[in-house]
């Protein structure tokens, strides 16, 4: 019984006709095209529904657009709306919309498909992550095709913004319900294709209502590993990495001439969060006697090679609207350890870190540990798998000492006074400071009640306050008009342009 | 008639253990904390938008109810609704496979090409420098990760020689050369730990069966060394081996997981990896019944290859 020869020649064969193929283009200058790095896969592509963050990383602004935008300075600017007017008493907004505006699949713009979206928002079903932004409208009402008005509860200052989110973009009624898989915007790009776990190709949709944009196609390609980020803008096949995963890759791109790297402001408060309605956290005095225990500066150094901001609040330094407390409790061991002798804590203290598994909250969570070991107090690490067991652990149950991680929203320092929330905070000072906010009559009136509401924060310390993420980004040299700052966590390609 | 009950008692035992895997993996993903429609809401989402979208998902139905609709979908062949990407399962495994299904083939071939010459090779002139060059692959191969072996091969041979690309798959309508082309280093990857464990298994199946009697017999009827290795050696000597491949299909798949976040491959390892993470329960359900599936199946193909490379074996049990 002859054996054949294995069928080894043939696969030789095959393997080697494969190999003298060149690598392949994916994108780039030659086609007038961009691909740039997501590193997470959204759910679906409607930022309207469920995963709102990464979803609008891919369609805010390429696809879908909003009564109003926020643009790459953070601030807001008509879109949809060609403008607005607020009455006296700050409960009236009355929307002009723009005329002319159609979607990708030809259904028209109007005040009625406005109103549908908004009313989407709030309905009783509705599966909008972001829903309580947009609570405070209560009604919603389109006298002509032009007009918009929408009456709210009570005064909002920050509704304008939010209605410039990715939460809040305009979706026609009948392609609603599709769009998670087949979006249909009024966006300059339309969306090609959606191939799984891979990539979404976006084409340029050329009876865009505004100027057309200058690339004749997008691509996300989405890498969530560092390494294969930096590896894959080296090897061409990709061109933007709006906001690269690992700092420590960050250098070989500085002294390259071939790529433009830029150390932008993000929106991100990397906070270790303790639980203020369990002991010892209860006590005011352990939670700035730990802040004490932190050299912000030396975490920076150790985790982000340098690249962030430390913070003494909630707030990113980006903001107009930041105050710098990082003096109110800057580190300093022997302070730190007398507070907590004052608490009674003089002979130690002993609990648990849960730490989701992510590489930055990992190292920022060890160098704390060192920190914490210092002043006599021992912080026990235990690792938890993100999302899923720590959203379930210590956001739904509350089961938790301390933990640490990323606030990616902008303007988010209302979570302290939401109740439930996983700090288990609770100060009417606070709540009446983000009361301020929400009525503050004039831009000065809204800066003080967030310095306010800052304010509180720094001295109440209800998590500690470490450091505010960088976005560092890197592209090819030859791109222009890539965001530089994230005062939305987007990939806003709409300006992009080659040269050269 | 004999041939049809075994096969009929085979098959029944076959979904004997299917059923009472699927029980375990409804179970046990069940039981892992964190709740879907959370996970895609996020941390700002109120508990009347939750309840809204559980109610959407169908989560909040009683868990038996969700077993069995679960079951009785996958009986009909209807493999339900990812939560996360809102579109059917089995189209997403289908989509999946054409990365998954090209990429092991091509890490078993490439196993089987490199192990089966060098083993025999190797025991050709057991203690030889072939031989010694052998037992430091299959050692290196067994211990280091696939996954590193990867990064290796993204740092050298991808960055380095810029011969390939460093992750990322560009679809078979690209044309089956560029998609190959981009299949190369990670099934390399993929088959250098198998290619390892193979090599020894054939090494040590050649040397025993060389030292057999009816080798020397076929030899002092004159074979040549080679005659007699070709038409009695590796006939033998093939059994451990093939029986070494089916074993190692399982590590394929469990590989094939890392291999495929490693290069960026949006494979049924990824989409397992990723569906875990977001707790797209149904998906992942799905994908590890399939996996089970796949083991047995080979399994059983294993044992019927058996009686094709060894007579003695057919007819038996």
């Amino acid at each position: 019984m002859p054996v054949p020869p294995f069928r080894t020649a043939l696969s030789l064969a095959v393997l080697s006709a494969a190999c003298a193929l060149p690598a392949a283009g994916f994108a780039g200058i030659d086609d007038n095209t961009v691909a740039f790095v997501q590193s997470v896969e959204p759910a679906g592509l409607d930022p309207t529904v469920s995963s709102p963050v990464a979803a609008g990383q891919v369609t805010w602004q390429n696809v879908f657009e909003g009564l109003v935008t926020i643009d790459r300075n953070g601030e807001i600017v008509p879109q949809l709306a060609t403008g607005w007017e607020v009455s006296q008493d700050g409960r009236q907004i009355t929307f002009a919309l723009r005329e002319g505006v159609s979607f990708h699949d030809g259904t028209p713009f109007d005040a009625e498909v406005a109103k549908f979206s908004l009313e989407r928002i709030l309905a009783e079903d509705s599966t909008n992550g972001q829903k309580a932004l947009y609570t405070v409208i209560e009604r919603v009402e389109a006298p002509d095709a032009g007009t918009l008005v929408l009456t709210l509860s009570r005064p909002s200052s920050d509704l304008l913004y939010w209605l410039g989110f990715p939460a809040a973009v305009i979706v026609a009624p009948d392609t609603a319900d599709t769009n998670a898989t087949d979006p249909v915007g009024t966006g300059p790009f339309r969306v090609a294709e959606w191939r799984k776990g891979d990539r979404v190709v976006m084409t340029r949709a050329e009876d865009y209502w505004g100027e057309a944009a200058p690339l004749d196609g997008i691509t996300a390609r989405f890498i969530s590993d560092p390494q294969a980020q930096a590896a894959a803008l080296k090897s061409g096949e990709v061109d933007v990495i709006a906001e690269l995963g690992a700092a420590e890759l960050f250098a070989q791109f500085e002294n390259d001439p071939a790529y433009t790297a830029r150390v932008g402001t993000g929106e991100m408060e990397v906070v270790a969060g303790m639980n203020n309605a369990r002991a010892p956290f209860d006590d005011i005095r352990v939670r700035q006697a730990l802040q004490m225990a932190i050299d912000r500066a030396q975490v920076i150094e150790a985790v982000k090679s340098g690249f962030g901001t430390p913070i003494g609040s909630h707030f990113s330094p980006a903001s107009p609207y930041y105050v710098d407390l990082t003096d109110l409790f800057p580190y300093d061991p022997e302070a730190a350890r007398a507070l907590l002798d004052e608490a009674g804590l003089g002979d130690g203290l002993e609990f648990t870190f849960k730490v989701p598994n992510r590489p930055y909250a990992e190292r920022t969570a060890e160098i704390m540990q060192a920190f914490f070991a210092q002043i006599g107090v021992t912080a026990r690490i235990e690792s938890s798998d993100f999302p899923a067991a720590w959203i379930q652990e210590v956001f739904t149950d509350t089961d938790y000492d301390m933990t640490i991680i990323g606030h990616a929203e902008p303007l988010d320092i209302g979570i302290y006074a939401r109740d439930p929330y996983y700090f288990n905070y609770d100060s009417p000072e606070f709540d009446a400071a983000m009361e301020a906010v929400a009525t503050a009559a004039t831009p000065e009136a809204r800066a003080d009640a967030y310095a306010d509401a800052q304010r509180i924060l720094a001295r109440d310390v209800p998590a500690l306050y470490l450091y505010s993420d960088p976005k560092l980004g890197v592209w090819d040299a030859r791109l222009e008009g890539v965001w530089a700052d994230g005062p939305v966590p987007a990939n806003d390609m709409t300006d992009l342009r080659w040269t050269r | 008639m004999r041939r049809l009950k075994r096969i009929g008692r085979r098959l029944g035992g076959l979904a004997a253990v299917l059923t009472l895997a699927s029980v375990v993996i409804f179970a046990l993903i069940e039981a892992a904390p964190g709740d879907p429609a959370l996970i895609m809401l996020g941390t700002g989402a109120q508990p009347d938008t939750l309840a809204a979208l559980r109610a959407e998902l169908g989560l909040d139905r009683p868990l038996a109810l969700r077993y069995l609709d679960w079951i009785g979908g996958v009986l009909r062949g209807d493999l339900g609704m990812s939560y996360t990407y809102g579109t059917p399962v089995a189209e997403l495994i289908v989509q999946r496979l054409a990365v998954t299904l090209p990429l092991t083939a091509l890490a078993t071939a490439l196993a089987v090409a490199i192990s089966l010459p060098l083993g025999t090779w190797a025991a050709h002139r057991p203690g030889g420098g072939v031989d010694g060059l052998a037992t430091v692959f299959a050692q290196a191969g067994i211990a280091v990760p696939n996954f590193w072996i990867g990064l290796l091969l993204i740092l050298g041979v991808a960055l380095g020689l810029g011969a390939f690309p460093t992750g990322g798959f560009p679809g078979w309508d690209a044309g089956a050369g560029t998609a190959i082309h981009a299949l190369v280093l990670p099934a390399l990857a993929l088959a250098i730990p198998q290619a390892a464990v193979l090599t020894r298994v054939t090494r040590a199946a050649v040397i025993e069966i060389a030292s057999e009697d009816f080798i020397r017999t076929a030899r002092a009827k004159g074979l040549t060394r080679g005659q007699a290795l070709w038409r009695h050696t590796m006939p033998n000597a093939l059994l451990p081996v093939v029986t070494m491949l089916g074993l190692q299909i399982p590590f394929l798949i469990s590989g094939a997981v890392l291999v495929e976040t490693v290069f960026n491959l949006p494979g049924i390892g990824t989409l397992a990896y990723n569906a875990l993470a977001q707790r797209d329960l149904i998906v992942v359900q799905n994908v590890v019944l399939f996996f089970a599936v796949i083991v047995l199946a080979s399994n059983a193909a294993v044992d019927a290859l058996y009686a094709v490379l060894d007579p003695r074996l057919r007819g038996r049990r």
